[in-house]
């Protein structure tokens, strides 16, 4: 049995169940997105594979997987081959220090969030090498999209981030999830009397997470009424099928952390039920919301996404951080 | 600016005078009213254009527009086509279509021009012959950018050259297509 | 803000690079091909090049009878197959001076309205599928539906109709199509102002419309643009109401009229128009007046010799039939002006400048048909 607790053992069972958990996540939150897309629209959705349509993700992971890999003449196969890797690897990596529960968690480091953050800006990095090794127009569009996309959307993000560390004061996952323990008016979300506008940053944090996911309204990646499927116009079968999971990652990877950060993560709020049952609530309600929004509004304009950030955002953001550091130093 | 029928008349019928089309009617039927009184002025005379006797059927006819579903029908010679659609711009018309009918027996081909206006209910329409042999016709392109394409069209289908035509290169017919269906003696 | 026209574009051939959109693209809506000269994401050049489904209907139209080109007439802008049915079957009248009975002039508005809500409907959900909304498409193929299945009962076809005939109808309609053409009415509505709440006042959309593709009245009169672009510039030119045929000038409505040019004008045009059209529809069904739908038709159809026009107000514009006949049972010549030819003629010269997912709105908001361009 200390074969079995020995720490390297531990953390390797703990990326597989990670790895698991992401490969489970996406193929049921593509039945979710599809089950819930009907419903927005007034049809069934998926119905036929299995009851109710629940085999439907089996199905469609037996199509990806059957497909032939193509890559096409002229793409740099190296790089090619790379980007899907690339992008769903940091997603994997991040959701190891994302605590799902006071002791459910693979890897709790306490610099958990720092970690998130330098993985998290590997996505962008990847998304570019794929369109680049394309050799396609419209994915190299759709590259250049993404880059100047994450960049203008890190910035709001990192600043209501670091609001958030200063009212926190540490960034250990797990210790910021301790901290907001008690009745949910104790979430970070609530916590007016440490800023009033806590509730704005979780607003800003989670437009920041559409568009770091490059989810609609801000998917400019894949835009498939412009750009056909932007950065994975050229992949086939199980590349594209990565790259979609990776998609699903992400929105997991974001959501665990706009809960652990702003909704209390595993705390429950009224004292009922373990941990791990509230953090998959409020993770799946916030994936949800991710997916309602998809289904309702038509896409930004690419301009109209960079005003946001830079003329809306980046000052809301940096007046919080202003605002949380006077009221810091004056309390 | 929304131009009479009759002020349009007269003014057409100004500009035929001073160089009359050739002296077949396009169609045999018309069902126009009295022909427009003529005048000559030095204006249109000006313009350079050689004096020619006014040909027998009226080339500018004030038509019944329940019976033909348009107002005034104008025969012009080929050299006025650019003329006619200046005047036309310069009364706030707009271009509807060109196209062209082959009549094999005359050979002639006929190009049409049809013109709305899109402040008032006048529908006027250009009619000119050309040599079936050797079609060829000024470009009113650069009066109204939107010929581009008809012309493009009508040279796809009835092989009718635009001299000054920007790019007369098939619109709808394939880019290596050297034929034009819409002549009457198209064989597929 | 960063409006697309403020960067300058460069023309230098090493600094821009080519984008074939299409034939085969999401936003093209069939076989249109658009050659794009881009510099980054600015089009310096966009050039349309149709006729990927040509199919020479005016050559047809010169090889059969009159009467067995009328199915052809619908199979030109498959979205609005009656106006087209219409404008060729009112060239026919027009030369052979043919009576049509009042009740089937009737008959031929409301199905034709009809028509206008299912193609505007169409329409609207292909533009908003364009812009990254997909869930209107589910809501107005709905409603479509129903002027579907009203249609298919009373014309026998749901897309491609062949329902007028020289001198009337080929069927009369029932009291079913009477109730259920007002219980649409009805219904459909609610559904407008519920599609104005949620999707036209939506700020997204507004701000990715508001300003984008500004066309003005200029540029259509020199491209001969009709019909909604005509009226999203400020101009209120309708054929019903300019000319009006069959029975528009006994109806009472109005042309909605939007001046400011841009794809929003034009967007609000059409949703206004569907309005409209609901209330042309009420209307005939009250005056709806007893009688044959067939008038008096000769055998065989031979018309004078002469040439003759008549447009009708299609859901895309300006649709005219230019008939020549040689006295024969065959046409002479068959010209049909198509609108959506006109309004994408003018697509290189307004697109200049702009950044291809504005480009693209503007290319969704002329409301184009393919094989309308192609014939």
């Amino acid at each position: 049995m200390s074969f079995l607790t020995a720490e390297p053992v531990r953390l390797l069972l703990a990326l597989v169940c990670i790895m698991a958990f992401v490969g489970l996540n996406a193929a049921y939150l593509v039945l979710a997105e599809r089950k819930g897309a009907g419903r927005f629209q007034r049809r069934p959705g998926p119905n036929e594979a299995g009851y109710g349509g629940w085999l439907q993700p089996v199905a469609d992971v037996a199509k990806l997987l059957s497909k032939q890999l193509i890559v096409p003449p002229g793409t740099d196969t190296i790089l090619f081959r790379l980007a899907p890797l690339m992008v769903i690897s940091p997603a994997m990596m991040c959701l190891a220090v994302i605590p799902f529960s006071q002791t459910l968690v693979a890897r709790n480091i306490n610099v958990g969030l720092l970690m998130v953050f330098s993985f998290g800006s590997i996505n962008v990095m990847a998304i570019m090498l794929s369109g680049w090794a394309s050799r396609n127009k419209y994915a190299i569009i759709s590259a250049a999209r993404v880059v100047s996309q994450n960049v203008a959307y890190e910035i709001p993000m990192l600043l209501v981030v670091i609001t958030l560390l200063m009212v926190t004061g540490t960034m250990d996952l797990n210790e910021i999830v301790r901290q907001q323990a008690g009745w949910f008016w104790h979430w970070n979300l609530f916590k007016v009397w440490v800023n009033p506008l806590m509730p704005v940053t979780f607003v800003i944090f989670f437009i920041c997470m559409l568009a770091e996911t490059n989810r609609a309204p801000f998917d400019m990646a894949e835009a498939e009424s412009e750009l056909v499927a932007g950065v994975f116009t050229e992949y086939a079968g199980m590349g594209f099928g990565v790259f979609f999971m990776a998609e699903y990652a992400n929105i997991v990877l974001g959501c665990s952390l706009g809960t652990v950060l702003f909704l209390g993560g595993w705390q429950s709020p009224f004292g009922l039920w373990p941990g791990v049952v509230w953090f998959l609530l409020k993770l799946y309600a916030l994936i949800f919301t991710v997916i309602w929004v998809r289904w309702t509004f038509p896409r930004t304009q690419f301009y109209n996404l960079l005003n946001l950030s830079w003329k809306i955002l980046i000052p809301i953001s940096l007046f919080t951080l202003l605002l949380s550091s006077a009221m810091i130093k004056l309390f | 600016m929304i131009p009479s029928l009759e002020q349009l008349a007269e003014r057409f019928s100004r500009l035929v005078v001073t160089n009359a089309v050739p002296s077949r009617s396009p169609l045999p039927v018309t069902t126009g009213s009295a022909p427009p009184v003529a005048v000559a002025t030095p204006a249109a005379a000006a313009a350079g254009q050689t004096a020619a006797p006014t040909a027998p059927p009226c080339p500018v006819q004030t038509v019944d527009y329940p019976l033909k579903g348009y107002h005034l029908d104008v025969s012009i010679s080929p050299r006025q086509v650019v003329l006619a659609a200046e005047i036309l711009d310069q009364n706030g018309f707009a271009l509807d279509t060109i196209t062209g009918v082959d009549w094999i027996a005359q050979n002639e081909m006929e190009v049409v021009y049809d013109y709305f206006h899109p402040l008032s209910v006048l529908r006027v329409v250009i009619r000119t012959r050309i040599r079936r042999d050797n079609p060829e016709i000024p470009t009113i392109s650069p009066v109204f950018p939107g010929a581009n394409w008809h012309e493009r069209e009508t040279h796809d289908f009835f092989g009718i050259r635009f001299s000054g035509h920007p790019d007369l290169t098939p619109l709808l017919l394939p880019e290596d297509a050297d034929y034009h269906p819409l002549r009457k003696d198209f064989t597929a | 803000m960063i409006a697309p026209t403020d960067i300058p574009s460069r023309t230098n051939p090493q600094e821009t690079f080519v984008l074939n959109l299409g034939p085969q693209h999401p936003a093209a809506h069939g076989v249109l091909r658009i050659k794009m000269t881009m510099d980054g994401e600015y089009v310096t050049r966009a050039e349309p090049i149709p006729g990927y489904i040509h199919r020479m209907h005016e050559k047809m139209g010169e090889n059969r009878t009159w009467t067995q080109f009328l199915p052809n007439t619908g199979r030109i802008d498959y979205l609005s197959a009656l106006h087209y049915n219409h404008a060729f079957v009112g060239a026919v009248e027009r030369a052979a001076r043919i009576e049509v009975p009042p009740r089937a002039e009737y008959i031929r508005v409301i199905t034709s309205e009809l028509n206008r809500i299912s193609s505007h409907l169409v329409w609207w959900s292909a533009y908003l599928l364009d812009l990254g909304g997909f869930t209107p498409l589910l809501y107005a193929f709905a409603d479509r539906e129903k002027i579907l299945d009203l249609l298919e009962a009373i014309t026998g076809s749901r897309l491609t109709y062949c329902y007028f005939r020289f001198g009337g109808l080929c069927n009369d309609i029932d009291d079913a199509f009477i109730q259920g053409t007002r219980a649409f009415v009805a219904q459909m509505r609610p559904r407008l102002k519920m599609y104005r709440d949620l999707v036209t006042d939506n700020i997204i959309l507004r701000k990715r419309l508001e300003g984008i593709g500004p066309i003005s009245a200029e540029l259509c009169r020199k491209y001969g643009a009709t019909g909604p672009v005509l009226r999203g510039a400020g101009i209120a030119y309708d054929v019903r109401k300019v000319e009006p045929y069959s029975v528009y000038s006994q109806l009472d409505f109005h042309i909605p009229v939007f001046p400011e040019g841009d794809s929003m004008a034009r967007y609000r045009v059409r949703m206004a128009e569907m309005e409209q059209s609901l209330r042309i529809i009420e209307q005939a069904l009250d005056k709806l007046p007893a009688g044959p739908v067939m008038g008096k038709v000769p055998r065989v159809l031979r018309l004078p010799a002469g040439d003759y026009c008549y447009a009708v107000e299609a859901a895309r514009g300006r649709h005219m039939v230019r008939v020549v006949s040689d006295n024969k049972d065959i046409p002479y010549r068959v010209k049909l002006r198509t609108p959506s030819f006109s309004n994408l003629s003018l697509y290189e010269e307004a697109s200049k400048g702009m950044m291809l997912p504005d480009a693209l709105a503007l290319l969704g908001s002329l409301d184009l048909v393919i094989p309308d361009i192609d014939r």
